[in-house]
């Protein structure tokens, strides 16, 4: 009798663990987006994300001012050395031992060696040069894992993903690892796996970052956005990465 | 100057009917929104784009505010001879931009 | 959209009040009509007679989000120098404006991302010539507001 009671005890306390999805079971947003959306992002001359890239190449050959150097005068032809890159990100600066997602990356970039101000978050010409960054890892699978040195930064990701936060007092994982696939006011709930960032969300009829995705969904469920850059939002970041590891990157995606 | 993808033939057989798509950046602000302060974002979209093929007019669009931002722009023509194709965005300003791509039939 | 409480009520506030919001005064989008509609469609056919048919409308009937739909328009014609489509009018009955686009051309076929706010019947009007046009409609609604 005690045996049963402890195997149910044991049995009833799995099942309350939080569900993570199964590496077999993991999709992109694009399997949950529809075929319009697809169409439009398999298509390189309909995705609007890849005027970003367009974009992104011309700002890549652009000295800035201050150092008036480029980022092609130290790292030549971006599709040889930004390849890989972005699949590995958000990754640990060494010299100022902080996490950086591939915006901070480059803003570091730009102070450091190009002598010149970082860009705004969010603004046009940072998310043009991300995407054409990350459009080099396109095809490649994700290579982010949590452990190491990065995980203190990883435990924090999770913590923050696992906790409720807001009026609605939601946690993400509720929506992404137990729900998803259902349907939230009309909306297919994906799995929220950053494969196609920077994105082109339908929504917001242009281009924009993971964190902005974030603070869109936090916005949703009542809570405090975390600030452009916050630690908390980069180690997210990071989190988001390791669980999809593995997965290919799309970038730039089109999503609604 | 708004980048501008365009997906068209380099080759084509005299006779064969071609598909163009275009896609161009732009905002495409309908001029319904409202701002932060309460009062509309004016309006400020691409009103025309003209397609030209070899000086001859093939293809041309009104837009108005019901189009997407960042319009996609597609449609076909008949490879008649080879030459320059020329695309040609007008704004709400009065502001054209135009992109020549050249087209060899055979 | 934020709550605001008012001070003296006015007559106003009371009224949107008994309308049921508590909100700040918020005023809709305005809206095209099917009358509204229909009348652009008049002003530009005048008396000629519509028909239907010929005009393939190729529109999701549910999309992911409103601000992006791709439309594709196919006339059924020889697009010969006698018998030729010369325009291409779309309308629509509930953006705030019922004229989405006109074309005029080379050839009878067009995609495009057009932009939908509700659900509502979109109508291609095809011009051919010489003079005569004819229509076809279809529904679109978004998924999700």
């Amino acid at each position: 009798m005690r045996v049963l009671l402890l195997a149910l005890a044991v049995a009833a306390a799995a099942a309350a663990a939080p569900a993570e999805i199964a590496p077999g079971d993991r999709r992109s947003g694009y399997d949950f987006a529809g075929p319009e959306s697809r169409v439009m992002q398999d298509d390189d001359t309909g995705n609007p994300g890849m005027l970003a890239v367009l974009q992104g190449e011309v700002l890549w050959a652009t000295k800035a001012r201050g150092a008036d150097r480029s980022c092609a005068d130290c790292h030549g032809d971006a599709r040889t050395s930004m390849k890989g890159v972005a699949a590995r990100y958000p990754a640990l600066e060494p010299a100022v031992g902080r996490l950086l997602d591939l915006e901070g990356r480059i803003n570091r970039c730009r102070g450091e060696h190009q002598g010149a101000a970082p860009f705004v978050w969010e603004s046009e010409d940072l998310l043009a040069l991300t995407a054409f960054v990350a459009y080099q890892s396109r095809g490649l699978p994700i290579a982010v894992r949590g452990d190491g040195e990065l995980r203190p930064f990883f435990d924090l990701g999770s913590e923050l993903f696992h906790r409720r936060q807001g009026q609605l007092n939601l946690s993400c994982s509720q929506c992404h690892d137990d729900n998803w696939g259902k349907r939230l006011a009309g909306a297919v709930i994906p799995q929220a796996h950053p494969t196609g960032y920077p994105v082109y969300r339908l929504e917001w009829q242009s281009l924009g970052s993971l964190q902005r995705r974030l603070r869109n969904c936090m916005t949703g469920v009542r809570a405090e956005p975390y600030g452009y850059g916050a630690p908390e939002a980069v180690a997210l970041e990071l989190y988001l990465m390791a669980r999809a590891h593995g997965m290919t990157l799309e970038t730039p995606a089109v999503r609604p | 100057m708004a980048r501008v993808l365009i997906n068209l033939p380099a080759r084509a057989g005299r006779g064969e009917i071609i598909e163009i798509k275009t896609l161009i950046a732009h905002p495409m602000e309908t001029g319904y929104r409202l701002g932060p302060t309460g009062a509309a974002i004016p309006r400020d979209i691409i009103n025309r784009f003209l397609c030209t093929y070899n000086g001859e007019e093939v293809f041309r669009t009104d837009l108005f505010p019901a189009i997407a931002a960042n319009p996609f722009i597609a449609f076909f023509t008949v490879a008649a001879e080879s030459g320059e194709i020329v695309f040609s965005w007008t704004d709400d300003h009065g502001e054209t931009q135009t992109e020549v791509r050249q087209i060899t039939v055979e | 959209m934020d709550e605001r409480s008012p001070d003296p009520p006015t007559r106003r506030l009371v009224l949107f009040g008994a309308a049921g919001s508590g909100l700040a005064l918020y005023a809709p989008p305005a809206a095209a009509s099917p009358a509204a509609m229909d009348e652009a469609i008049r002003a530009l056919v005048g008396e000629a007679t519509v028909e239907r048919g010929r005009v393939k409308l190729e529109l999701p009937p549910i999309v992911e989000n409103g601000n992006a739909v791709p439309l594709t328009v196919t006339v059924d014609s020889p697009m010969s120098k006698t018998d030729h489509v010369t325009a291409i009018h779309i309308f629509n009955e509930k953006n705030p404006q019922p004229y989405a686009r006109r074309s005029v051309w080379g050839r009878a076929q067009a995609g495009r991302r057009y932009r939908r706010a509700f659900a509502s019947p979109t109508l291609s009007r095809s011009w051919q010539s010489p003079g005569s046009a004819t229509a076809l409609s279809g529904p679109t609604a978004p998924m999700s507001s």
